[in-house]
């Protein structure tokens, strides 16, 4: 695996992989002295067309405690506002030889568009409505750490599904590892006719109190205003009457359902502070995990050349012997194109 | 990718007559158990250190802890590793502030391991003293780097081309140390 486009490529086994990694990275946060030296000497370049603190932030420092070089670029700095094209900053980039580029763009397939002209391991940070993977992996890892694992579970999705990277990512990834998905909002969100989910055996519910019934995670989304170009629904405030989890909702779940929310939140819109604050909520849980997610990613796509894993000799300190390997050449992952 | 046994050089009582001659020097070079922790270093590390510390527990009445340490993210090499390299964490008994530290490994090689496992080591405290214990001692003319054993199971020379390959219950059906050679391409590059 060289790049980090989206869920929908990865294979049930890649992702598993990417979890356990992650889980161990969970530990480096904890330690007094918050890093090791895995990426020392490598070059991890944040490229951020989109507002965004808290995706930036944890890949910042999920870089910096694998003692990677961090650099943060903005659209706001960047000389895309003097009129420079997406294939022009990342030809410049190239030329500085960075190992890793996050990039978060409106776009969707703007990550993949990267990969034709730059070495660098791309990792995607969100593309417009199409993908978001290390917010799917997060969440995966948050599930399993308080379900012990994801196979059978029974997860609702709630709130804006059509213009949400968020939700297909996690749909994708859910699927694979075995839970049953539901997802509900206003029809207008959530089309009967979205074929591309129900094909990944994802229930299609108009009701919330439908999604919800006996779900084990109700994973609550953020209504998107800012991708929202035509009326979805008639005011927040209905969107809140009929589509805000409230504490009713929740006790149609599972006892012991937990609630996760991608953030930033609409308080009092699509969630409740009741619920937002209250003990089933793991939405600060998510911010951790975060970091280790994305350690996990830096660490097997920008501190790697070769794409097969090695056969460890018993009984053999010798480093260089514990990795050798067949060596492969890089895989590059396909992704479709753009949606918009 | 084949690789052909020359010999067999320690059987499952041979390491375990080691593992006991090991455990009572730790003892008596450190005065007793006050403030002495034994790590392994993963894999095979981990069991030694675990049967080194029942030993010790048989001799003294008392077992000293044991922890693990897993030096993937300090390794020195991680470009020439495979792309799914698996880290499964590092879990200490505790504070190491000012205590005696026995890293215990399978094989003494090029030394680069123990390098990786010092430096993570400190990362998480400051020990009075560090030691390090090997089942297996390849000998100073393959070392890297100038890091040697306090105790040694074996002293086993051997040539670049030969790998020492330690068999433990733990992980493998059979248990031993055999030295096998590389495979003639590998053993060329």
């Amino acid at each position: 695996m060289k790049h980090l486009l989206g869920i929908r490529e990865l294979s049930a086994e890649q992702i598993t992989h990417l979890l356990d990694t992650a889980e161990s990275f969970r530990d480096i946060s904890k330690r007094e002295i918050k890093k090791v030296p895995a990426l020392r000497g490598r070059t991890v370049i944040n490229l951020f067309f989109e507002a965004s603190t808290r995706t930036r932030t944890s890949f910042e420092i999920a870089a910096k405690r694998l003692s990677a070089d961090a650099i943060n670029i903005s659209v706001s700095t960047s000389s895309v506002s003097k009129g420079e094209t997406l294939l022009d900053t990342a030809r410049n980039l190239q030329a500085m030889s960075p190992d890793c580029i996050v990039i978060r763009h409106a776009s969707a397939g703007a990550p993949y568009h990267l990969t034709r002209v730059c070495d660098a391991a791309i990792v995607n940070a969100g593309d417009g409505s199409h993908e978001h993977p290390t917010q799917a992996l997060l969440d995966a890892l948050t599930i399993r750490e308080h379900k012990n694992g994801i196979e059978g579970l029974k997860v609702a999705i709630i709130g804006d599904i059509l213009h949400s990277r968020v939700a297909r990512s996690n749909v994708y990834l859910l699927s694979k590892l075995g839970a049953t998905v539901s997802v509900a909002g206003p029809g207008t969100l959530v089309p009967r006719e979205f074929a591309e989910l129900i094909e990944q055996g994802v229930r299609v519910e108009q009701r919330i109190e439908d999604a919800v019934a006996d779900a084990d995670v109700v994973m609550v989304l953020r209504i998107q205003r800012e991708r929202q170009t035509d009326a979805f629904f008639p005011s927040m405030r209905e969107y809140a009457v009929h589509y805000g989890l409230h504490p009713n909702h929740l006790s149609l779940a599972a006892p012991d359902a937990i609630v996760m929310h991608p953030g930033p939140m609409n308080r009092g819109i699509e969630v409740s502070s009741e619920i937002a604050d209250g003990g089933r909520s793991l939405i600060l849980d998510q911010v951790t995990n975060g970091v280790a997610v994305r350690m996990a990613v830096l660490y097997l796509l920008a501190g790697s050349e070769h794409a097969e894993l090695p056969s460890v000799h018993p009984g053999e300190d010798d480093l260089e012997s514990r990795a050798a390997g067949g060596v492969r050449g890089r895989t590059r992952h396909q992704t479709r194109g753009t949606r918009n | 990718m084949e690789f052909t046994e020359k010999a067999r050089i320690m059987d499952d009582a041979r390491i375990n007559r080691a593992l006991a001659r090991l455990a009572s020097e730790i003892v008596e070079e450190n005065h007793g158990l006050t403030d002495l922790v034994l790590v392994g270093i993963r894999r095979r590390g981990v069991p030694l250190a675990n049967r080194i510390a029942d030993k010790i527990e048989d001799l003294e009445g008392t077992r000293p802890p044991v922890g693990i340490l897993d030096i993937t993210l300090y390794r020195d090499d991680l470009s020439t590793v495979g792309a799914k390299p698996i880290v499964s964490g590092t879990e200490l008994p505790g504070d190491i502030e000012n205590r005696t530290i026995v890293l215990v490994d399978d094989v003494l090689y090029t030394g680069r391991t123990v390098r990786a496992a010092l430096d993570q080591l400190i990362d998480f405290g400051r020990p009075r003293r560090v030691q390090l214990a090997v089942l297996v001692d390849r000998g100073n003319e393959h070392r890297e780097l100038p890091i040697q054993a306090d105790y040694i199971g074996k002293h086993v020379p051997t040539k670049k081309s030969e790998i020492i390959k330690v068999m433990l219950t733990d992980f493998d059906e059979d248990e031993g140390v055999l030295i096998v050679e590389r495979p003639a391409a590998e053993a060329a590059a």
